[in-house]
């Protein structure tokens, strides 16, 4: 008999639930006084660098109705493409920007709303660049495992050409569901769930 | 953290397979919220094994404690007293330190403080129903509540949540990140709940289970439940490709 590996299984992820402010954006949920601000809220303060950008947007389920009752969690690199995190050995990150932000979406129209900054380039494992994107986890009631996707900006039309993780994507009539469009300071990346236009969800 | 080696390996691929699937047809939410095509493959880059770190500092002195986190001065929430402890471990065993651990939970008599929630059960003036802590360098971590109670869903005619605890686990990855629910020993409802079911690995729902812990029971006090908490593992660095200015 050979060795055993003794690796330990991942606990089983199980859904957020209805619930899930109350634990991740309390005083969002309206239960106030037990911690001075919900985490993820402010991602820049006045001295971060970089172009201020809003990403705002809606989760759609399969029959075309929003997500009201969903939390989204986003991460991403500073201006100047380096994460702030210990796992960041590429240098220091812009220290007025944490780079990770968390929103409930408003409970009546189901907009989520992101201010931050345009993140910069950061490196594939290769080492070409990746095109300036936005990694997304997406936690809801009826959603069993949080789903990762990604936001890529339609505006960098040559960074996105030469991206790589879009250019080897078999299904190229689907990288437009990982695009937000443009509209003054704001991007707009809506997310489904299910369907035609069905975002790319990725195992990473 | 402290002056361990910095963490800039792949995570281990996730075993989807002790997971439920998105489509899980008898938790009917999920059958209009499921993706329908198949995930995208995606080997990490910087951008899946980095994370935030959040420190001790943002933590108040109750916050783990939900017995006294919403009550009024002199007062406690109502219910079974108990102590949840445990650790995070990553896949190799390894205590993952510094993971921010958010738990949400109904009161004794099965009911959320939340402007959704409709059971006629009523709530506890003293209890709020959430709770925070980061983990030591160890992996420990451990909170104070009351028991939750069980209740009734719309789901089935007659669904009932077996009484749970909401966890949500950042560790060190935005890869790791992870929401489960914590259930306690005993409970007969766990093998009927069409959410605990979406788990159908037997041992991957039978790890979501915290037993009873007499050995760390407060006498005259509270009674404690243990329950670890795993997350994805990181491959060593040693032989892999440096990343770009590595
Ligand atoms: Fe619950």
């Amino acid at each position: 008999m050979a060795q055993q590996l003794n690796q330990l299984r991942e606990t089983a992820s199980q859904t957020a639930g209805p619930y899930v402010h109350i634990g991740c954006v309390p005083n969002f949920s309206g239960i106030s006084g037990v911690y001075d601000e919900d985490l993820g809220i402010a991602m820049v303060n006045e001295k971060t660098a970089g172009e201020r950008i809003v990403i705002e947007g809606r989760v759609f389920d399969g029959t075309g109705t929003p997500l009201k009752d969903s939390l989204i969690e986003i991460w991403q690199a500073d201006s100047q493409g380096l994460y702030n995190s210990p796992s960041e050995m590429r240098g220091t990150a812009d220290p007025n920007f944490t780079g990770w932000g968390r929103q409930a979406m408003d409970m009546d129209t189901g907009v989520f709303r992101f201010e931050t900054v345009k993140p910069g380039r950061v490196p594939f494992l290769d080492g070409r660049l990746q095109a300036p994107h936005v990694s997304l986890w997406i936690v809801a009631r009826g959603i069993n495992l949080g789903l990762n996707t990604r936001m890529y900006f339609a505006d960098e039309e040559a960074a996105n050409a030469e991206d790589p993780v879009l250019v080897r994507i078999e299904h190229q009539v689907r990288v437009p569901t990982l695009m937000a469009t443009r509209k003054g300071d704001t991007y707009h990346f809506d997310i489904y769930l299910q369907g035609e236009s069905e975002t790319i969800f990725f195992d990473i | 953290m402290g002056n361990a080696k910095p963490e800039t390996g792949a995570f281990f691929p996730r075993n989807r397979s002790l997971h439920p699937k998105a489509f899980t047809p008898d938790y009917k939410t999920s059958v209009v919220r499921s993706p329908q095509k198949a995930l995208l493959s995606l080997n990490d880059t910087i951008s899946e094994i980095t994370g935030p770190v959040f420190g001790h500092e943002i933590l108040g002195e109750k916050d783990n404690d939900l017995i006294l986190n919403f009550a009024r001065p002199g007062e406690s929430a109502l219910g079974e007293r108990i102590v949840v402890h445990g650790r995070v471990l990553d896949e190799r065993g390894r205590g993952v330190s510094g993971a921010l651990l958010e738990f949400w939970q109904a009161n004794a008599g099965g009911r959320y403080r939340h402007a959704k929630e409709g059971y006629i059960a009523p709530l506890d003036p003293n209890f709020g129903g959430c709770g925070r802590t980061i983990t030591d360098d160890d992996g420990y971590y451990s909170l104070r509540t009351v028991k939750p109670g069980p209740y009734p869903w719309p789901n089935g005619v007659n669904d009932w949540r077996p009484s749970h605890i909401h966890f949500s686990v950042f560790g060190h990855g935005f890869a790791q990140r992870l929401i489960t629910q914590m259930y306690f020993e005993g409970d007969p409802l766990i093998p009927l709940c069409p959410i605990a079911r979406t788990i159908t690995d037997q041992a991957a729902l039978d790890q979501l289970i915290a037993p009873l812990d007499m050995a760390n029971t407060i006498p005259m006090d509270a009674r404690a439940f243990k329950f670890d908490i795993v997350l994805r593992g990181r491959r060593s660095t040693l032989f892999e490709n440096r990343m770009e200015g590595n």
